[in-house]
């Protein structure tokens, strides 16, 4: 084999070359507005390249619920240049694999490729930015897959319905109380001017932004998106309403039946954001909050709830500081056998108050910190997740130059500041408590083995 | 410097590391005589360490379903000196994660940890714990035991379990392959059995232990020495009885889920088969190829019947399953089936087209870079070579070997190893 060789060229390049700039990561603006954000990571010769819309499900409206997560289907559906599929034939015969994904912030597509195939997908993400067909039959057959999408992932998902009945009373006037997915009615009603609509308002130039991560020169980035993304004309764009959310006046609660075995308890807490970088404080030490509790075996939530008193099958917390709209702070678990949901809720807030009278301690600080620098030193072993942190900061406002900053306000959280949110924060009326009440399955489903083999 | 620097600095030198094609893999025995893969990478600070046993659910003795997973999970949960939480907690104090888990062939136990030597002989240290004096306590047993019973309760309760299960089991009727943990038998479950499947089956001969990452050769020699010298040498139990194909059925099992769960499947491929290569470019076209395949063609996109329709090969020590699967409103099961069953025989009877031979080919050979573009993708194409015994050239020969693939090669293929009157059918929720 040659390689021991082939690596020893470039090792001595390197040795020669002046030290690198700065930043390793680049940005350049074109004049109609869409920037491009390139990291050089050359590690392997394939490059990951992301078109990311600032427009996701909080932007919808009533009654089209969904037409956001329908549209990012309806894009590998055709232009006049590149036929319904002859986006995804391409993409394969070129060597890669790609996908989209809708949030409640944001619609992005991505596309993994051998590096010298970036010109061919920027050409491809340029042309369906400005010229998508959205043919009606093609919508027609689309809704019924995305229709089919819904049923596999929430209608028959005890979770995920919790989670999205939770949502839709946690929120009353902010549009994240809709599931990206949209409600399965306003699937049935959607019509192509619908996606027209969603398309010509955000799908601009204007309101994107292209992230580049591989082994390639931003030089040629930035050549190759001023050829294929330059062209594209700049639109002014819908304004956007603010739609904050009241004040919660008290608890909420709700039920929701469905077929399972385990109760689900969800408890949600409404707490704050990132809005300002530098000045925030009480979302960073929520995340250390979050890390305290559950984030790893031997945490409060797993040695307290669940191998202490065995109080819960599992348990856990949620919690995303960065997001366009208002953030939420999720506890939940599956209580053992023998105890019920309201033990279980009773053992959470006592893990929270226990935070909230003795407050963390120096190791569980320190240890919440040194894992979350281990994380973001393995993160830099993918370059899709390299491509994700940089395009969801972006996404929620915050430049991705400002990455290093967060990780040093993380790192600067004292106890004193978790002990604070968590007597902030988790007070009864900013409460929202999602149970599912498991409902048994018809008999003939617990006894499969005497079905009828043909 | 404080761990902020260092990661910033990381970033920079990201930009400066060399490219090659396929990873470069040493191969050694320790002296207690287990395997060891390795591939040496300064890129990042990072080292992965993947252990696996043959000790997957196969080499579960009869009446003893789930002894293999509750094995897996309790090797962790408390060693000599050490209860469950120090040990979490010191792991997590060095950035060190524990990951892993159990097949039908192998348990594996996967360390990640940091290279810098104070964080990394931590980590070291605790894995080999993990490895050689686990203790398996009377009352972490006990709650174990009850926590993955009311998981499999619950997972029982799922269409997409209950059709898989069901398949497992139509496929390998009396093989251990189609054997499934219940919430009976992992009840029935005693302490000795585990503490007796750990001894026959976590030893040196039955290790293969996959290191990729940021150490010398002598170093990873010295840590896999360290790790393996107190595994018993015990080869145990070495294989798993051949398959029998069972006669094509049918099965449906009622549930109150809005889609209908469809699965077919039979026993297809071993590891190491040199059918390997046309089965895999075969089923690229067939239902392997994403967003281009011949199943997602007919039933997604022309027909709108499901989201996500598939089929691929899993191959295994023995015969391992082929696959199709996909879910669709319970109203349109038949209507799904029949399509999905007209598609299949089409394939088997016609074979690809030479522009879906291309296609597969472009795809297969021009994304393997992909494969090998982290260290994590590289130690999942090493650890299946390490545990499975393929050649050290495997991933060099690999685009090679997808060329060379003809028309007649995946005919013949799939004629060989999907016969219709072998092949099972389980239907959940198709009422």
């Amino acid at each position: 084999m040659l390689m021991r060789h082939a690596r020893l060229i470039p090792l001595l390049l390197l040795l020669a070359a002046p030290p690198p700039a700065l930043a390793e990561t680049f940005e350049q603006q074109l004049p109609n507005g869409l920037r491009v954000i390139v990291r050089e990571d050359k590690r392997a010769p394939t490059v990951v390249h992301m078109v990311w819309y600032r427009a996701g499900s909080m932007d919808e409206t009533n009654g089209r619920t969904g037409v956001a997560h329908v549209l990012e289907h309806m894009m590998f559906k055709g232009t006049p240049s590149a036929g319904p599929g002859e986006f995804n034939r391409r993409v394969a015969a070129a060597g890669g694999r790609d996908n989209a994904f809708t949030s409640r912030d944001y619609t992005a597509y991505f596309q993994q490729v051998p590096r010298h195939q970036l010109a061919e997908m920027m050409q491809l993400e340029a042309d369906r930015m400005r010229h998508l067909t959205l043919d009606r039959d093609e919508f027609a057959q689309e809704l019924r897959v995305v229709m089919e999408e819904r049923r596999l992932r929430t209608d028959d998902q005890p979770q995920s319905l919790l989670f999205e009945q939770l949502t839709a009373i946690a929120f009353q006037a902010h549009p994240y109380r809709v599931p990206i997915i949209g409600w399965m009615n306003d699937l049935e009603n959607l019509a192509p001017a619908d996606a027209r609509a969603w398309y010509d308002n955000w799908y601009a130039p204007n309101n994107a932004y292209v992230v580049v991560v591989g082994d390639i020169d931003h030089q040629a980035v930035f050549a190759l998106a001023a050829q294929h993304y330059g062209p594209l004309p700049a639109r002014p764009l819908p304004v956007r309403k603010p739609q904050d959310e009241p004040p919660q006046l008290g608890t909420r609660r709700l039920t929701v039946k469905a077929p399972a075995e385990l109760p689900l308890l969800m408890m949600a807490y409404k707490v704050p954001v990132i809005r300002n970088v530098d000045q925030d404080v009480d979302p960073y030490a929520l995340e250390i909050l979050a890390a305290v509790l559950a984030g790893h075996d031997g945490a409060r939530l797993s040695t307290n709830l669940v191998r202490r008193q065995r109080l819960a099958v599992e348990a856990e917390v949620s919690y995303d500081a960065t997001a366009r709209g208002p953030g939420l702070f999720y506890l939940q678990g599956s209580p053992s056998e023998g105890r019920t949901v309201s033990e279980l809720e009773a053992g959470l807030r006592a893990e929270i108050a226990a935070v909230r009278q003795n407050a963390v301690t120096v190791d569980e600080l320190a240890r919440a910190k040194a894992q979350l620098i281990a994380g973001q030193i393995y993160k830099l072993d993918s370059m899709f997740e390299q491509a994700m942190e940089i395009g969801q900061l972006e996404a929620v406002g915050i430049p991705y130059t400002q990455n290093r900053r967060l990780i040093e306000k993380l790192q600067e959280v004292t106890a004193e500041q978790v002990q604070a949110v968590a007597r902030k924060y988790f007070d009864d009326q900013q409460l929202t408590v999602g149970e599912l009440d498991p409902q048994p399955l018809p008999s003939a489903v617990r006894a499969p083995a005497a079905a009828a083999q043909r | 410097m404080n761990p902020c620097q260092l990661l910033f600095l990381l970033l920079l030198a990201l930009g400066m590391q060399t490219t090659h094609a396929a990873p470069q893999i040493e191969r050694w025995q320790t002296t207690a005589g287990a395997r060891v893969l390795f591939v040496e990478t300064h890129a990042l600070p990072i080292v992965d360490i993947q252990v696996d046993f043959a000790a997957g659910t196969a080499y579960e003795g009869a009446g003893q379903a789930g002894v293999a997973s509750l094995t897996r999970e309790l090797v962790e949960l408390g060693v000599a000196g050490m209860d469950e939480a120090q040990l979490a907690d010191r792991m997590a104090d060095v950035g060190a994660e524990l990951a892993g888990g159990v097949d039908r062939d192998r348990a594996s136990i996967a360390l990640r940890t940091l290279s810098m030597a104070d964080k990394r002989a931590v980590a070291l240290d605790l894995l080999r714990a993990v490895l050689s004096t686990p203790q398996f306590p009377a009352a972490v047993f006990e709650r174990e035991k009850a926590r993955s019973v009311a998981s499999l309760k619950e997972a029982l309760t799922r269409p997409e379990t209950l059709a898989e299960r069901a398949l497992w089991t139509a496929m390998y009727p009396s093989h251990p392959y189609g054997r499934q943990a219940t919430a009976e038998s992992v009840a029935a479950l005693e302490r000795p059995q585990v503490l007796a499947f750990h001894a026959a089956n976590y030893t040196a001969p039955r290790a293969t232990l996959t290191i990729v990452g940021d150490l010398s050769r002598a170093q990873a020699e010295a840590a896999a020495e360290k790790l393996t010298a107190a595994l018993p040498a015990t080869p145990g139990m070495t294989a798993i009885a051949v398959p029998e194909l069972p006669r094509s059925g049918e099965q449906r099992i009622a549930h109150p889920a809005l889609q209908a769960h469809l699965l077919l499947g039979l026993p297809a491929l071993k590891r190491g088969d040199p059918d390997f290569f046309p089965l895999l470019v075969g089923n690229y076209s067939l239902g392997g190829g994403g967003f281009v395949s011949r199943l997602m063609k007919a039933v997604r996109d022309q027909r709108g019947l499901a989201y996500s329709v598939h089929s691929y090969f899993q191959p295994l020590a023995q015969l391992g399953p082929f696959e199709i699967g996909l879910q669709t409103k319970k109203e349109q099961a038949q209507e799904a089936l029949k399509l999905t069953r007209e598609v299949l025989a089409g394939f088997l009877a016609q074979g690809p087209s030479e522009e879906e031979l291309l296609a597969a080919k472009q795809n297969l050979m021009g994304s393997f870079p992909l494969r090998l573009d982290s260290n994590r993708g590289i130690l999942n194409s090493v650890a299946v070579i390490g545990f499975y015994e393929l050649p050290l050239d495997y991933l060099d020969r690999y685009p090679d070997n997808i060329e060379k693939v003809t028309l007649a090669d995946i005919k013949a293929a799939f004629a060989r190893r999907v016969r219709p009157q072998h092949l099972v059918t389980v239907i959940v929720a198709g009422e």
